[in-house]
């Protein structure tokens, strides 16, 4: 069976360990959650938890069967299989001297990237996208020398439900 | 009302009609043990923590309700591991209270301070860190709720000392939780399914397992089998579920499964598994477990399904349920299995059960520990529930010991914990004060939890200890001569205390056999004595278990051992 990136998108009620107990489980079982990314609801009591991995059907039909097994747990949906929109965020500083900073500005400007700190000696970005698009910016900053970055995880929505 | 925190527990305890406690004191605790001085409720104290907990699972799987047990923080709660670990592989159903340091300790490394909710995680089913008194009442009613219902398990709640010595106004109207049951009903058209896949079978066979007597189905198993004349096998948690005297009962499958239902496995066209997870100790190698069958898997667990084997029709469902609807559904639409095509293959077993039967030397100069099982079995006349340890001693029961009622068989299956046995055997005397209750014993496992002696002969709990002496890790041993050319790394244990002086030692009574004639009596003694009695039977030393499946092989692929055993 084919192995591909699964996006599950699972609501649980907002308790202190809820996160450690799937994370801790799900890996003590040895299934590898590629990303993460949680947080409340409209409702605080109720969190959404957008997980990613990678397997078979087989595989993925486990981890889905093991979600809903836990008691915080409300419900599980996997994305994958329904249309839904995906993204993720990166937020890049690129340090500027004298020989890069016409080079970053010409880039920055090319693309049309949300400069959300602009300083002196540095540049923040804030950039979104789905993977693909995430990846092609990587690919274009690369070149002007990555300071510091941090990538979130995938957040999905289903169209409609 | 206003009440604190140890009030409400021990209210809560009440309400859900707990008889009895296994537990520790200590720091933490000691609030709700002064609670516990004026209380209705029996406490038992044990000897080691780990023992209250195997004694409140023999609890909970004799009678089939919820064990409870009462420990202290820091290494009182870590010694429960292994006990809730052993529980939740079964499914049996347990609350375990932890004393917790304050809330406003914790993490700040205190006296007796352990995170024993991060370190039971992977091993319950569900647990609380109890953080304030508003949720007190709350989740400790959700935690009976969690342990019982739909597949059951042993369920943690830590409670720091601060929220216990808390007040607040008790209103039992007001308490909620969260309902988790997970009661499946399965579809009609699955009902359907089973019976074309009946109807075209001709060598049908049941597997039942430990979700058959954790939800009660044995009548319904029995009632299936019965009259649409499928042999049954089952695994060892499933024994019991179906008489162990009824001829269409094949005894246990996999590793140490008898020879006629590993064939009758190998060979049907239809295998009907009843709450079986399918463990690899049940299976052999995966591709070769019952390649000439259709696999219909009930199992009121979702992950369960499918996990280790490939079924060709999963119900997803309470056992009991399930099999009502079954036969219902078999009932209205006639089926009725084809006679010749039944007699053959029920021939074709009667064959089998003919060509290797459960065997042993009998005859021999020293004691066979097969010989003291099936003994047992004889003079207990049914009245008597087994619990036993782990290892060959284990084996020996599930296949010399023929199981007719549900319930009657306490063994820690899915973990196979040694140091089970004696402390289960405490819980399961209090359950049932007029039956036989026997821990069989191998030398090995007895000593990891032998001062709980001291508990049985304190509350007069008498439970009687069959002790397989054969001054070996047996089980090891027995691997060691067939895979590693008998070298015996590090399973003799000849240097062991005298069991007879240590039981005397302990105020319980302990009695030696050391020759075949003597067996039969020593248990009549040891079963009539209103004492708990540790009964040591020297018996012969390098007995193996057979028929045995090999790492790495088929079921089918099994050694039968010679005929002619060494004696
Ligand atoms: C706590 C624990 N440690 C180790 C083992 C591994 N083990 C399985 S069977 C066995 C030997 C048991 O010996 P004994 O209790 O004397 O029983 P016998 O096999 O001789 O009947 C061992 C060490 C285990 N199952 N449990």
């Amino acid at each position: 069976m084919e192995k591909k990136e699964h996006i599950i998108s699972i609501l649980v009620h907002n308790k202190p360990d809820v996160l450690a107990r799937i994370a801790g489980i799900l890996g003590g079982k040895g299934y590898n959650i590629e990303s993460l990314c949680v947080n409340t609801t409209t409702s605080y009591e109720i969190s959404k938890i957008v997980m990613t991995t990678i397997g078979n059907q087989a595989t993925i039909t486990r981890i889905e069967n093991q979600l809903r097994k836990f008691v915080d747990v409300i419900a599980v949906n996997n994305l994958t299989n329904v249309e839904s929109i995906h993204r993720e965020m990166i937020l890049v500083r690129l340090n500027l001297s004298a020989d890069s900073r016409e080079q970053v500005t010409k880039t920055i400007e090319t693309y049309q990237w949300k400069v959300i700190v602009s300083a002196d000696a540095y540049v923040i970005l804030e950039i979104t996208g789905d993977k693909p698009q995430i990846d092609f910016a990587l690919a274009r900053l690369e070149p002007l020398g990555i300071a510091d970055i941090t990538r979130t995880g995938i957040i999905a929505l289903e169209l409609e439900n | 009302m206003k009440l604190k925190g140890t009030q409400i527990l021990l209210k809560i305890l009440e309400e859900e009609k707990v008889e009895i406690i296994f537990g520790y004191p200590g720091g933490t605790v000691l609030d709700i043990y002064d609670r516990l001085y004026k209380s209705k409720i029996k406490h038992i104290l044990v000897r080691h923590e780990q023992g209250a907990v195997h004694a409140a699972d023999g609890y909970a799987r004799a009678t089939g309700k919820v064990g409870v047990c009462l420990v202290t923080s820091g290494p009182g709660a870590t010694n429960t591991v292994t006990g809730i670990a052993t529980a939740n592989m079964d499914s049996i159903p347990l609350v375990v209270f932890t004393g917790q340091v304050p809330t406003f300790l914790i993490g700040n490394d205190a006296f007796q301070e352990c995170d024993i909710t991060g370190i039971t995680r992977p091993c319950t089913k569900h647990n609380f860190l109890v953080r304030n008194i508003e949720e007190l009442a709350s989740t400790i009613k959700e935690a009976f709720h969690i342990a019982r219902s739909g597949r059951p398990g042993p369920v943690l709640v830590d409670l720091p000392k601060n929220v216990m010595a808390a007040e607040i106004n008790y209103d039992p109207a007001k308490i909620k939780f969260r309902n988790y049951d997970t009661f499946h009903k399965p579809a009609p058209k699955k009902m359907a399914h089973v019976y074309e896949m009946l109807a075209h079978a001709q060598k049908p066979l049941i597997v039942t397992g430990g979700g058959v007597i954790l939800g009660k189905a044995s009548a319904e198993l029995t009632a299936l089998a019965r009259r649409y004349q499928i042999p049954v096998t089952g695994t060892l948690m499933g024994i019991g579920s179906f008489p162990g005297m009824d001829p269409l009962w094949l005894g246990m499958l996999g590793m140490h499964g008898t020879y006629y239902a590993n064939m009758a496995v190998s060979h049907c066209d239809l295998l009907i598994a009843v709450g079986v997870r399918f463990d690899d100790r049940v299976t052999g190698t995966i591709d070769t477990f019952a390649t000439n069958a259709e696999i219909v898997q009930i199992d009121i667990d979702p992950s369960s399904i499918n996990r280790n084997v490939v079924v060709d029709l999963p119900i997803i469902g309470d056992t009991k349920a399930t099999l009502k609807d079954m036969i219902k559904f078999l009932t209205e639409h006639n089926y009725a299995p084809q006679a010749s095509y039944r007699k053959e293959w029920l021939d074709q077993i009667a064959i089998w059960k003919e060509k290797v039967p459960l065997s042993y030397c009998r005859d021999g100069r020293f004691i066979k520990p097969q010989h003291v099982i099936e003994t047992l079995h004889k003079i207990a006349q049914g009245n008597i529930i087994v619990t036993t340890e782990v290892g060959q001693n284990q084996m020996w029961t599930a296949q010399f010991f023929p199981f007719d009622e549900p319930n009657t068989l306490v063994t820690s299956g899915g973990l196979g914990t040694m140091g089970y046995g004696l402390p289960a055997a405490i819980g399961v005397k209090c359950a049932f004060p007029d039956k036989h209750v026997v821990d069989i014993a191998g030398d090995g496992s007895i000593q990891m939890n032998i001062q709980e002696l001291a508990t049985a002969a304190q509350y007069k709990i008498n439970v009687k200890i069959v002790l397989l002496n054969n001054g070996y890790l047996g089980m090891v041993r027995q691997w060691q001569e067939l895979f590693y050319e008998k070298r015996y790394s590090h399973t003799d244990m000849t240097y062991a205390p005298d069991f007879v002086k240590l039981a005397e030692a302990y105020g319980v009574v302990g009695l030696r056999a050391t020759k075949p004639a003597e067996v039969e009596k020593t248990l009549r003694e040891g079963l009539a004595i209103e004492k708990p009695v540790l009964m040591d039977f020297q018996v012969s030393r390098e007995e193996c278990v057979y028929p045995m499946v090999g790492p790495g092989s088929s079921i089918s692929d099994m050694k039968l051992g010679t005929r002619e055993m060494i004696n």
